[in-house]
């Protein structure tokens, strides 16, 4: 017989599972496009690209764990980490949907509707890519359409878009424990020039180690 | 075998995995709704939390799928779509695609003929991102008993620890969003930023090219965000008065959509 476990024991068990097992299938991609097509990679080209882009990658990455696994949840982070573009898709819906269905990221609530967001998500990313890529293949003007100046700013412009609206939702709700971060991020951005797209990613943990001591702080002295 | 950037044999290995990683989202979705409904969590909350996730989607992975084209002029569209797929994000991508062309001296607006090429691209891709596929099934465990160690207890001050987690996020993309707005007053007496920005060459090589920037253009995301803002509140202010709950469903798609279609004419306005 199966011995009984907690939800979330088993979603970090299944998770590791699923994990290893599509890290194994992405290195086999690479691996069998060698064997296939009977080449090895260009060594010294190999090595000096990825002396280029690992330091900065490898960095980021750990520091996205860290800040992100806590406010995905489990289930979340096990798809987020595999499916990617978390900070500008995956974590923007789990927050709105647990906001409209009015539960606490910290509750197991919580943490099933972030899961079932970030799954139905991930899905519907993979099948609109999915049929975006067979159309590309099919209609090869659909590529040119899509890449046209004519819509280059609209996808330029996402994470404004985005966090815009997300923006009003959070601050509306928590007025107070926003102001301080909110005037650190700005001042920082508008007169720091080094801060910019490329680096908004490394900025995140800073907000968010920033605004939890604030609100630390600010909850011993009773002031939320 | 013969290569070709996009050949079907590529395709068929691209699309066991992505299949993969479908089954994977559609495990744990059948699993957190059967677990929601244990646990005495409506119906009608899965299914709006079901379908406003689905809506709010759809722009962003159009977006994502705009990577694809951009990439598949020098890389076939099977690896891009590979790529953008499982973790990486256009940007990560570009950068990785961009250092390892450039090493074997050529650019990313040719289609890579040589399969040796070609698989030490794929291979600089991969590891590149590697990292959380790596780190995620050992840490999130840990990470999360860290967190109910750390005063997790006090279940007033989770609900806060939480919100300020995502308030510290939203802030710096806040931040972000007006990075450029010191164009306004660095500009020069003509009304232009010129920024050097680096350029990968056919050949490989990189240059650093000037780039000429409007002293109003950092004001674009600013204005993009404003319209999203206005978007937001007037979606919330129709719900509660006109009752419209499903506007409150549907306002961050709307929001977001609004946003980008605004994009476009404030854009040739400010650009």
């Amino acid at each position: 017989m199966k011995k009984e476990i907690t939800y979330l024991k088993s979603v970090h068990r299944d998770g590791r599972i699923w994990g290893f097992t599509l890290l194994v299938l992405i290195l086999m991609f690479p691996t069998m496009l060698c064997v296939i097509f009977d080449v090895l990679p260009e060594w010294k080209a190999l090595f000096k690209a990825l002396l280029a882009v690992l330091p900065m990658y490898w960095a980021v990455g750990i520091v996205e764990i860290f800040t992100y696994v806590p406010m995905l949840g489990a289930g979340g982070a096990y798809l987020s980490f595999v499916t990617g573009n978390i900070s500008n898709l995956k974590l923007p819906v789990a927050i709105d949907s647990m906001e409209k269905a009015n539960v606490k990221a910290s509750s197991e609530e919580g943490e099933i509707i972030s899961t079932i967001s970030i799954a139905v998500s991930s899905i519907v990313t993979t099948i609109i890519i999915i049929i975006g890529v067979i159309l590309l293949l099919v209609i090869e003007p659909i590529g040119a359409a899509l890449a046209s100046p004519v819509l280059e700013p609209a996808f330029t412009q996402m994470l404004p878009a985005l966090f815009g609206g997300l923006a009003v939702v959070f601050i509306s709700k928590n007025a107070k424990l926003s102001i301080a971060p909110i005037v650190l991020m700005l001042a920082l951005f508008i007169f720091v020039p080094a801060l910019n797209e490329g680096t908004v990613g490394i900025m995140v943990p800073v907000g968010v180690i920033f605004t939890v001591i604030v609100a630390r702080i600010m909850y011993k002295k009773g002031m939320l | 075998m013969k290569f070709n950037v996009n050949s079907p044999i590529i395709f068929i290995m691209v699309g066991l995995i992505i299949a993969v990683v479908l089954a994977q989202s559609v495990y744990f979705l059948v699993k957190a709704v059967r677990r929601a409904k244990e646990i005495g969590i409506s119906g009608s909350t899965i299914k709006r939390t079901i379908s406003s996730s689905a809506i709010f989607t759809i722009a962003p992975a159009v977006a994502i799928l705009v990577g694809v084209v951009s990439l598949s002029k020098s890389l076939g569209v099977a690896l891009p779509w590979l790529r953008l797929s499982v973790i990486g994000s256009l940007s990560y991508e570009t950068i990785a695609a961009e250092r390892a062309v450039s090493e074997l001296g050529q650019g990313l607006e040719t289609q890579i003929v040589d399969p040796q090429a070609f698989v030490t691209v794929a291979w600089v891709m991969t590891i590149g991102i590697m990292i959380g596929l790596v780190l995620t099934p050992v840490l999130t465990e840990r990470i999360q008993g860290g967190m109910n160690k750390i005063g997790m207890k006090d279940k007033k001050w989770a609900e806060t620890f939480n919100n300020a987690m995502f308030l510290g996020m939203i802030s710096a993309f806040l931040g972000f969003v007006f990075s450029n707005v010191s164009r306004l007053w660095t500009a020069d007496a003509e009304g232009f930023v010129t920024v050097m920005e680096d350029k990968l060459l056919a050949n490989g090589e990189t240059v650093e090219v000037a780039v000429k920037y409007s002293s109003t253009s950092g004001l674009i995301p600013v204005c993009v965000m404003a319209v999203s803002a206005i978007l937001m509140a007037i979606c919330g202010i129709i719900s509660k008065v006109a009752k419209q709950s499903w506007m409150n469903d549907y306002a961050l798609p709307i929001s977001l959509v609004g946003g980008m279609a605004a994009a476009i004419p404030i854009t040739t306005w400010l650009g």
